[in-house]
């Protein structure tokens, strides 16, 4: 077990020149020992090259990558004792579950009563026990997706253990079932754990923290709530979340008043403003969870027409258009929705409302004030 | 009873009629042979299996077919593990691999009968680069002379001529190995030969299987090549048994014991190949058995 410290960059092709030119830009972060993480981000954003990284499959470009302060980036996977388990089920044909589960252990010379003792511990974990005498050839792809797993979780002094999209070929109800199994191994067995997804349920249920990537770039790490509701990035807002985040263009007038999707707008009494007033332009971020419906002309709330209105069940999932700008909202089932034509109020100025700069970065958030809201 | 459309027949005359051309009617010609004494065009006299009898009995026959086992024994011994090797051996990807690809490749383009030419040239002891070369090392090679060196020779050049094919054959199979099998295997702390036990080696079943057939089958009937370089001597130290068939069938015009002959070699063929493929088809199931149980 080991804290795991990167600071490094990775480009596939020689002498990169542009951003473009990189799989991984330039990134600092640590893993802290015995942390569950997930790295959440659509295909192509490098979460994989980061995990290939720190198993040492893959050596970085530049930078270094360190296990408890001590530089390993030139040393082989198996120097650094690290555990990965791959997207598809990689199993020893010939071997039975047992020996499949038992063949890290004997490559490193582990006593027979040891391995027996350990290989039977993950089979009782995983479910296993009752295959450990078959061949593993013979077994379905999730059965096979376990032993790959049990290979990973079998040696217990593993630096970590990678997981880079594990469940991608497992049914949907035993994905559920493998990832409380993990979430549970992980407290037993209090390993590292990393684990690469572009699930985000996947990676909100298992991770403490989530590392969200995109285009070679980790663009927050944090727990759950905080990427909800303080996505530090554009991205974050529009990536976590169903439907995702609300963007609206925005600009600073004075007096406290805003100018968003081309209405004028007041902030609200008890919002906070401060933030704002050193703006101009700015980018508005809203969640669909957090747009309530409101008088039209009241403060901090924008004049829309309903476009559409659909049942999700368990939630109203409302469209509504402010001139070219699209928002969608979620209203609660037992809320009577509006009608599509229908004139309504957003309230998109409220406590849980993002403002984001040229950069895509958060730059002010708002927060409930008990100060007077306007000069 | 119900009325039946018989027509559907004329769909299938088609197949009938193509493989009657190829393959039955030849076959049955050979079986009509095979069961008559053939004197003179005009007389001919039926006898029964009296042809596969003496054949059966026929002692150069046996001795040709020994030698022939023996061969094609030692061709597979050598051929396969070689063109393992050699696959593992050649670069996986760039311009490199295409390069070794089109080498190696190169020995299967040339035709049978030149491979036998080239050989015969090349083993010469006076102005062959293998014969020459081996007399001035001091061996007293000769390949029209030593029935050892004759035998040896045919073998190393069907190895020159025929790796390729298995190694090419591995090749394929090799790359079909997905990366993650080689990155698991070095998470995992395999070694090299285990990497090569446990995931090369079961990955390569399938096209090593196909390799083992055709190189048996093709070394069982050998025949130009042995023909070009020795004629089948000194002696019959290199008569295998379409040299022999050949003998028989147009030297002395033996129709009737030829054809014999040719349906027995058919059916050793057939015997010995049904063999090697249960057998190879049982080694995995039996590894898992064993596994399973040990």
């Amino acid at each position: 077990m080991a804290r795991i410290d990167l600071d490094l960059a990775h480009a596939y092709r020689a002498n990169p020149r542009s951003d473009d030119d990189y799989a991984l830009l330039p990134l600092r972060m640590s893993f802290e020992d015995g942390g569950a993480y997930a790295l959440l981000g659509p295909s192509g954003c490098g979460k994989t090259t980061l995990l290939n990284i720190v198993s040492g499959l893959l050596k970085p470009s530049q930078g270094t990558v360190s296990f408890d302060g001590r530089d390993v980036t030139a040393l082989t996977p198996q120097a650094r004792n690290i555990a990965q388990v791959f997207q598809f089920p990689v199993i020893y044909d010939t071997m039975t579950v047992e020996d499949n589960l038992a063949f890290p252990l004997r490559n490193r010379g582990v006593s027979p009563d040891k391995i027996r003792a350990r290989v039977g511990r993950i089979a009782e974990m995983l479910e296993l026990s009752g295959q450990l005498r078959q061949r593993a050839a013979g077994l379905s792809a999730d059965a096979k997706q376990k032993i790959s797993l049990g290979r990973g979780l079998v040696r217990e002094d593993v630096s970590a253990v990678l997981f880079d999209e594990p469940l991608t070929v497992i049914d949907p109800h035993l994905k559920w079932q493998l990832r409380r199994k993990l979430k549970q191994i992980h407290h037993e067995l209090k390993l590292t754990l990393i684990y690469v997804t572009h699930d985000q349920v996947e990676a909100l249920t298992f991770a403490d923290q989530i590392v969200v990537m995109t285009r070679g770039r980790a663009v927050q790490v944090g727990h759950a709530a905080a990427l909800f509701e303080r996505p530090q990035h554009r991205f974050v807002g529009h990536f976590i979340g169903s439907p995702g985040m609300n963007f609206l263009p925005g600009r600073v007038h004075p007096e406290g008043v805003l100018e968003v999707a081309g209405q004028s707008v007041r902030l609200p009494q008890g919002l906070a403003h401060e933030p704002l007033a050193a703006l101009r332009d700015f980018t508005l971020g809203v969640r669909p969870e957090y747009l309530t419906l409101d008088a039209p002309g009241a403060d901090g709330v924008l004049d829309a027409t309903v476009t559409q209105v659909q049942d999700l069940g368990t939630y109203w999932l409302l469209t509504a258009s402010l001139g070219e700008q699209v928002m969608k909202a979620r209203l609660p089932a037992q809320a009577e929705p509006p009608a599509v034509g229908q004139h309504i109020g957003l309230r998109v100025l409220n406590p849980h409302t993002c403002y984001y700069g040229a950069d895509d970065q958060l730059i002010a958030a708002a927060t409930a004030s008990t100060k007077e809201t306007l000069p | 009873m119900t009325p039946v459309n018989q027509k559907a027949w004329f769909l299938v005359l088609p197949v009938i009629i193509c493989v009657a051309f190829s393959a039955i009617l030849p076959l049955m010609t050979v079986v009509n042979y095979s069961v008559q004494d053939i004197i003179s065009p005009e007389r001919r006299v039926f006898v029964g299996v009296e042809w596969f009898a003496s054949v059966m009995r026929d002692e150069e026959l046996h001795g040709a077919l020994l030698r022939q086992l023996g061969f094609s024994l030692a061709v597979l011994l050598v051929e396969i593990p070689l063109g393992i090797a050699l696959a593992l051996s050649m670069p996986a990807q760039g311009w490199k691999a295409s390069a070794v690809l089109v080498m190696v490749a190169l020995s299967l383009l040339i035709p049978w009968n030149v491979v036998g030419t080239i050989w015969q040239i090349y083993g010469r002891a006076d102005i062959g680069l293998l014969g020459a070369g081996l007399q001035a090392l001091g061996i007293d090679y000769s390949y029209t002379g030593n029935a050892t060196d004759a035998w040896l020779t045919v073998l190393v050049m069907d190895v020159w001529h025929w790796t390729p094919l298995v190694a090419l054959l591995c090749f394929a199979g090799l790359r079909s190995i997905p990366d993650a099998y080689y990155q698991a295997a070095r998470i995992d702390g395999a070694s090299k030969l285990a990497v090569f036990r446990f995931i090369q080696l079961p990955k390569m079943r399938g096209v090593l299987m196909i390799a083992v057939l055709l190189r048996f089958m093709d070394s069982f009937m050998i025949y130009t090549e042995p023909f070009v370089l020795t004629g089948g001597g000194p002696g019959n130290a290199t008569t295998f048994l379409s040299q022999y068939l050949t003998q028989k069938a147009v030297g002395q015009f033996d129709l009737g014991p030829a054809a014999a002959f040719s349906l027995i070699y058919f059916l050793i063929i057939l015997l010995l190949c049904f063999i090697l493929y249960n057998w190879m088809q049982s080694l995995g199931q039996q590894e898992a058995t064993e596994a399973a149980h040990g």
